[in-house]
């Protein structure tokens, strides 16, 4: 019951910030419910319900080792989105709250989906809920973006309908019953029709990948984080993309049960190194920081998948990434929207100096990106240790060296945006431009909270937490 | 059965194929809804020996959804953009053409290869499909305005309805509708996105949207 109370929860909140009728009270909405469904998800993680096996929606270990974290993130935003409203009072937000509100009810609903349709159709929800969000700053870039997120996540999310399809067709040709529940496609194992299994696995990966921004999928990613507000990419980049990744999670565990699990492995892994290879190539060229950003979170995808094909110790460090990428990023994402509404531009070109204009933000800026691109001692780190070690672990040498390549130069890529617009003189309309932005405590103290999270999650990493991970991983790869 | 159930399909794919040829928007919207008219009467005819309430529900609300309310809004959209003609596709229409009966050839010769149940075995629900998905790609790549590449994907979303056709003893009506409910809300938002589209830019050229790019 409590598990459907996280996904009615902030519908039911969605819907009466719909009827509110005041623009300045209703963003208090978005901390309520996210408070709410926070207190929730953790009275759930630490006193978990015993799911039945073909329930369609419950709060199985995966869930429970992957919603607390999009809760938290989305909390933290929620707090954010206060602040910022108020800022952008100029632009009515009935649309952006409740679309929010709704994403979120959405989330849950996806992340604790066991079954195949059912998480279709949440994703493919979540994916146009999104769309107002995207579009909220009403410019012709900002519709350009979500035209282009409207097409390829749409046509990405129409060919994981078709996987769906080919695995219930490789249920029914294996004499099975066609029933699409995790448990019981796994259940089924060598009995699902091979050939459409392998055909159901192309189509899932390619479609969930879109979703999650894999290369070469991934064009979207650029355009949406970049034209969209900076809470709406933390949002995206730490909640959105994870349902695609545990929902790939899923299905890997089906097509493994089938006799497809080396299959599977190596093209994640070879998706996943194409991704982070891609992302740092774009990260050496761009000069638009809140791009950067995006392709910062196409890595990160990659580092996930790398994590996923390299078995259970490996998806068990991909799960500290969720989190630790989830919390560092939405920090990093928070801190770049004040740098970008306080310069007035995207590009390195025309802003520098925001050390001097917004101290603080620059250097929540400047420590977020130390974090993310694995600095110790924050969360990303001590994950991407874990993968390292777990394709050590594997006999992966060529591809832990590809991944620790990619990394270096994601570091270069960063490193270099981001002290070109830290550093240096301000130009004079920027400086113009950054008078009428105060830092209040409202906007810094958020991105403060994510990244002392990060922190924490990698210096002292709660027991409990690794148990959450280590059942998903049992879940994950059932012992015979 | 079969026999009208194969002729129905096969007006769908020659629906694809005049899709791919119609230089003019409103024929193109034209085959598109008819072939979802087309797809919402096939589960009646397949299910005709056990038909219940539930079947006519989503056979009548895929034939209103695909038939009349997405051409509405479509055609609402392309009045208020006033356009009427697709000029310069960047795959011309003979070439589209050409792609689009090579694909139909290749997606008959490719269904055989599929291991099918024996029951589908003389049908051509597998063909149908894969040459209505690959119809929908090449309007998708090769066409420049916004509404034709809509109803590209629209077409690409019938190719997956009709592989769907294979299950449906076995997909439960909640998914059925929840998917149905989805594909109508999101080209209800594309309508809104296209309708802001050429008020931002005045056009519906998708050529116009290159501001976003490295």
């Amino acid at each position: 019951m409590n598990s459907l109370l996280l996904i009615i929860v902030p519908l039911v909140g969605a819907a009466l910030a719909a009827c509110w009728p005041n623009d300045r009270t209703r963003p208090w909405f978005l901390p309520a419910v996210g408070g709410v469904h926070l207190g929730l998800t953790f009275w759930l993680f630490f006193d978990p319900p015993v799911v039945p096996a073909e329930a369609w929606l419950g709060f199985d270990p995966l869930a429970r080792a992957v919603l607390p974290a999009v809760s938290l993130l989305f909390l933290v935003c929620a707090a954010y989105g206060v602040a910022y409203l108020r800022i952008r009072s100029e632009r009515p937000n009935r649309v952006f709250v409740t679309m929010l509100l709704a994403i979120l009810g959405l989330l849950s609903a996806g992340h604790q989906s066991r079954h195949l349709g059912l998480l279709w159709i949440t994703t493919e929800a979540v994916t146009l809920a999104a769309v107002p969000l995207l579009h909220f700053n009403n410019t012709p870039r900002a519709f350009e973006a979500t035209w282009k997120y409207l097409l390829v996540g749409g046509t990405g999310i129409a060919l994981s309908l078709l996987g769906s399809f080919c695995l219930g067709y490789a249920s029914l040709h294996g004499k099975g019953e066609g029933d699409l529940t995790f448990a019981a496609l796994t259940a089924q194992g060598t009995g699902l029709s091979h050939p459409w299994v392998v055909t159901a696995w192309v189509l899932l990966l390619v479609g969930y990948g879109t979703k999650m921004g894999l290369a070469p999928m991934h064009t979207w990613k650029p355009d949406a984080y970049g034209e969209a507000p900076g809470m709406v990419g933390a949002v995206l980049a730490g909640g959105v993309t994870t349902v695609a990744f545990t929902a790939l999670l899923r299905v890997r565990a089906v097509v493994a049960s089938a006799g497809g699990g080396p299959m599977a492995d190596r093209t994640l892994l070879v998706i996943g190194l194409f991704s982070m290879l891609v992302a740092a190539l774009f990260l050496l060229g761009t000069r638009d920081f809140k791009r950067m950003l995006a392709y910062s979170s196409v890595e990160h995808m990659g580092i996930l998948c790398v994590g996923a094909a390299l078995g259970a110790a490996g998806v068990a460090a991909a799960l500290f990434h969720v989190w630790s990428n989830a919390l560092t990023k939405g920090s990093l994402f928070l801190s770049a929207g004040n740098i970008r509404r306080a310069s007035g531009s995207p590009l390195m070109d025309d802003v520098r100096g925001m050390a001097v204009l917004t101290p603080r933000s620059a250097s929540l800026f400047v420590a977020g990106m130390f974090a993310v691109t694995a600095c110790p001692p924050f969360g990303p780190f001590f994950s991407e240790l874990q993968v390292v070690r777990a394709a050590l672990g594997a006999g992966h040498g060529l591809a832990t060296a590809m991944f620790l390549i990619c990394l270096l130069l994601a570091f270069f890529g960063l490193t270099r945006v981001v002290f070109g617009i830290v550093d240096g003189r301000p130009r004079p309309t920027v400086r113009a431009n950054s008078r009428k932005f105060v830092e209040t405590a409202g906007v810094v103290v958020p991105s403060v909270v994510l990244l002392g999270l990060s922190l924490w999650l990698g210096l002292f990493t709660p027991g409990i937490v690794r148990d959450a991970w280590q059942a998903a991983v049992a879940q994950l790869y059932p012992t015979p | 059965m079969s026999g009208t159930l194969n002729l129905l399909i096969g007006l769908a794919m020659g629906l694809n194929l005049i899709a791919l040829g119609s230089s003019r928007l409103p024929s193109l919207i034209r085959a598109m809804s008819l072939q979802g008219v087309l797809l919402g009467m096939m589960p009646l005819l397949m299910e005709h020996e056990r038909l219940d309430w539930r079947v006519i529900l989503v056979a009548l609300a895929t034939m209103a959804g695909k038939g009349v309310v997405i051409p509405t809004l479509l055609r609402r959209a392309m009045r208020a953009a006033n356009i009427e003609r697709e000029i310069q596709p960047f795959i011309g229409f003979v070439p589209s053409l050409l792609l689009g009966a090579g694909g139909t050839i290749a997606a008959v010769a490719l269904a055989r290869g599929l291991p099918l149940l024996p029951e589908h075995v003389g049908t051509l629900l597998v063909p149908g499909s894969l040459a209505a998905i690959l119809t929908g790609f090449i309007l998708l790549i090769g066409r420049a305005k916004a509404i034709s590449q809509v109803c590209g994907y629209l077409i690409l979303e019938n190719g997956i309805y009709l592989f769907g056709l294979l299950l449906i003893h076995s997909t439960p009506l909640l998914v059925e509708s929840g998917i149905l409910l989805d594909v109508t809300v999101g080209v209800f938002i594309i309508g809104i996105i296209v309708d802001r589209i050429q008020r931002a830019f005045d056009s519906l050229d998708t050529r116009k949207l290159t501001t976003l790019r490295e």
